[in-house]
């Protein structure tokens, strides 16, 4: 009886029936395994009302489980095959086996490509949502945390702001000049290259001079704010929250928003109006002196022309943005500084992410001011 | 001043970490939070701290809700795993920050608290270190200051996070039995958070043994050990043998073998027989014993602990024993064992 196992097909009382004989365990597994799955693939055009059992000499779990299949591959419009001469010993392990894969889910589809990448969009989508929800739910705690300290002003901490201004300020300085000196001359130097083709060398004051205030002198130093500072800011408040300092000042009654995120927004808010002016004032200078050593352009002419180019609008329009991409650089750098959760990983990646959101944020911000300004006129 | 948690429930996503979870501590108790990493203690505690707020339950300080109450209005002391020292206060302005930043009108003198400060430092027996900064202490000191800067704000509700978690064995043991005798002294409620039963047994009034976001068991220590309700509770706390035997019309099977012990109460069905290693006793193979052969003999101090492997339903079960060092035990050896205390439970699906 303990033979090699089998499953014949054969003439049944009521119909075609299986029987299944020999032993039907794991140490057979790979011959059962067979026979199950030509059964199951025949089973779509050989149906089957019977699986005689009464044969098997010997069952275990894997056994048990394969008969199971083979009875849910034969099943029709929820009539499964009867399952005949069971022998009592094993009655129990094929309930076993019969409840437990009830649950089980049935195997997914593969989903094809374009089903994933619909799926990422969508993720995505619903990221860049929660994003928005967290910075509307930041900026209304910060507003918040600042009415409180306009109605109780000996709350606020001034130590902290000057703090924070001194680092992301003052000593942003040099690498801000440096910067958009730099840039200030690739543009003068570009211009003139390209300018000097059609005999329109002078409009290079032109173009220098508005790009410069209106849109370079404050994206560019928006975007290294947001790189030094944002960062820096993303990195501590994370540091903060995976000691648990933050949990700490909660329980002894403090507003972490208060105490950590109001003065570094603010610092933020006060420092980029003064970085971006100094930006600017640097890139003019850097597109001056490549006027006058590359271009010819004496210093005397490049001034006047600057005079008659530009006019305070497009001062201002540059300083009017200061401000406000300072407060999305602060909230978002802040907010990610917040969500940081345990890990060291994980302070890696908001950093990163402060970073790109920051930037891009900025950039969105800039292109909204550039509609507005358009619209108003200036 | 009681706490009382009811009905708690916490989802993370698709994890539930807390599971209907009711507790209640009196007023100057000292209550242990055991249970394994993952087990929702942790979040219990934070909850009742007020750094999280449940999905549904209620938590009452005193009979009051605290719900509406944030962490800051609550009255509680907590110490943080990892201490959360301000890096750049001294020893003396990390516990003093506290007590400067309370609304004016509760604020003591700074006199006042120059005094209460000097007299929580006394109380941790940190007194010394009042100038140095949180990075020149060691790991106990640190955790002292921490104790100390929670005490300072005269909590009604102290609570702690894995408070000798990040201490060497031998700080651990010292600071538990300082931790216990202060509480004698100061009598403020308290609730810790520990994964390490020996610290609960050894320090708390009573404990409870959570797993898997429920409450298994709550009682004395005593109650837990010698009692336990479950059998979660008896693989967790003690070193337990476990035994997997079939209780079928009033009697214990193991493997073929018809022991010598109650069921109890046991429903019939595959079963779980937990013993103490103090309560397995060694004697000679016979009826109604459990018999194996000794693999391997180690002298352990005062003792003899051996590998005992029991035949049983599939394969060897190997269980390790005490025996007396007078006694001759060598591998090869069959013996019999007799369980003196035991429980049985019925095995999980």
């Amino acid at each position: 009886m303990d033979g090699a196992p089998t499953l014949e097909r054969l003439a049944g009382q009521d119909g075609p029936a299986l029987r299944a004989a020999g032993a039907w365990t794991a140490q057979h597994a790979g011959a059962i395994e067979r026979l199950v799955r030509d059964a199951e693939r025949r089973a779509r055009k050989e149906a089957a009302v019977e699986i005689d059992v009464s044969h098997i000499a010997r069952l275990d779990t894997f056994g048990a489980w394969l008969i199971e299949r083979l009875r849910r591959a034969l099943t029709r419009e929820n009539n499964a095959p009867r399952l005949t001469g069971l022998a009592e010993d094993y009655r129990g392990l094929v309930e076993a086996v019969r409840n437990a894969g009830n649950d089980a889910e049935p195997r997914q589809k593969e989903p094809g490509a374009i089903v994933l990448m619909l799926a990422a969009i969508g993720h995505a989508m619903s990221e860049v949502a929660d994003t928005l929800i967290q910075l509307a739910n930041m900026t209304g705690a910060i507003i918040l945390a600042g009415l409180r300290i306009a109605v109780r002003p000996q709350t606020f901490r001034f130590t902290s702001l000057i703090h924070h201004m001194e680092q992301v300020g003052w000593r942003a300085v040099p690498i801000m000049v440096l910067i958009t000196f730099l840039i200030g001359c690739i543009i003068a130097q570009q211009g003139i290259f390209h300018f000097r083709k059609f005999g329109a060398d002078v409009y290079v004051v032109d173009m220098v001079g508005v790009l410069v205030l209106r849109e370079i002198g404050v994206l560019i130093v928006a975007i290294m704010v947001a790189g030094r500072s944002g960062s820096a800011y993303t990195a501590e408040l994370g540091s903060m929250k995976m000691r648990e300092e933050i949990d700490a000042l909660r329980t002894m009654g403090f507003d972490p928003v208060e105490v950590l995120i109001v003065p570094r927004v603010l610092a933020l808010i006060i420092a980029m109006p003064i970085l971006a002016f100094i930006g600017s004032m640097a890139a003019l200078y850097g597109g001056g002196l490549v006027a006058w050593l590359y271009g010819g352009l004496q210093p005397d002419i490049f001034l006047s022309r600057l005079r008659e180019a530009i006019s305070l609008d497009h001062f201002k329009v540059g300083m009017i943005k200061a401000p406000f991409m300072a407060a999305v650089i602060g909230v978002i750098a802040c907010l990610e500084g917040f969500n940081v959760r345990g890990s060291a990983e994980s302070l890696g990646s908001h950093t990163t992410s402060s970073v790109v959101k920051s930037i891009f944020f900025v950039i969105v911000l800039d292109g909204v001011f550039a509609i507005f300004f358009a619209s108003i006129g200036m | 001043m009681t706490i009382e948690a009811r009905n708690i429930v916490k989802q993370f996503g698709a994890f539930r970490a807390l599971d209907d979870v009711d507790l209640r501590v009196e007023g100057g108790e000292l209550v242990a939070l055991l249970g394994p990493s993952g087990s929702g203690k942790t979040t219990l505690l934070r909850i009742i701290a007020g750094l999280d707020w449940p999905d549904a339950g209620e938590v009452l300080f005193n009979g009051e809700s605290a719900l509406e109450r944030g962490a800051g209005e609550r009255n509680v002391g907590f110490v943080f795993q990892h201490y959360a020292l301000f890096r750049h206060m001294s020893v003396f302005e990390n516990v003093a920050f506290g007590l400067r930043v309370q609304p004016r009108r509760l604020r003591r003198s700074e006199a006042d608290i120059r005094k209460r400060v000097n007299d929580l430092l006394d109380l941790v027996q940190i007194d010394w270190l009042a100038n140095r900064y949180p990075g020149q202490l060691s790991g106990g000191q640190r955790q002292r200051v921490a104790l100390a800067r929670a005490l300072a704000i005269e909590p009604r509700i102290l609570l702690l996070d894995e408070p000798f978690g990040a201490l060497d064995a031998k700080v651990r043991k010292e600071l538990r039995r300082w931790l216990r005798s202060l509480h004698d002294d100061i009598h403020v409620t308290s609730l810790f958070v520990t994964h390490d039963q020996e610290e609960a047994l050894e320090v708390a009034d009573r404990i409870v043994v959570m797993d898997k976001g429920k409450i298994e068991q709550i009682g004395t220590p005593e109650d837990v050990y010698d009692n336990p309700a479950t059998a979660f509770v008896h693989g967790f706390i003690g070193e337990s043998i476990m035994l997997p035997v079939e209780v079928g019309g009033g009697q214990v099977r193991f493997g073929p073998k018809v022991l010598d012990l109650e069921s109890g109460g046991a429903a019939s069905g595959p079963s779980r027989l937990f013993v103490r290693r103090h309560d397995m006793v060694l004697g000679p193979a016979g009826n109604g014993t459990l018999e194996g052969a000794v693999k391997r003999v180690r002298a352990f101090g005062p003792i003899l602990r051996a590998d005992v492997a029991l035949p049983g339903g599939d394969g060897e079960t190997m269980i390790e024993v005490d025996a007396p060092r007078d006694r001759a035990l060598k591998p090869g050896d069959i013996v019999g064992l007799k369980p003196r205390r035991y429980r049985i439970f019925a095995a999980q699906a």
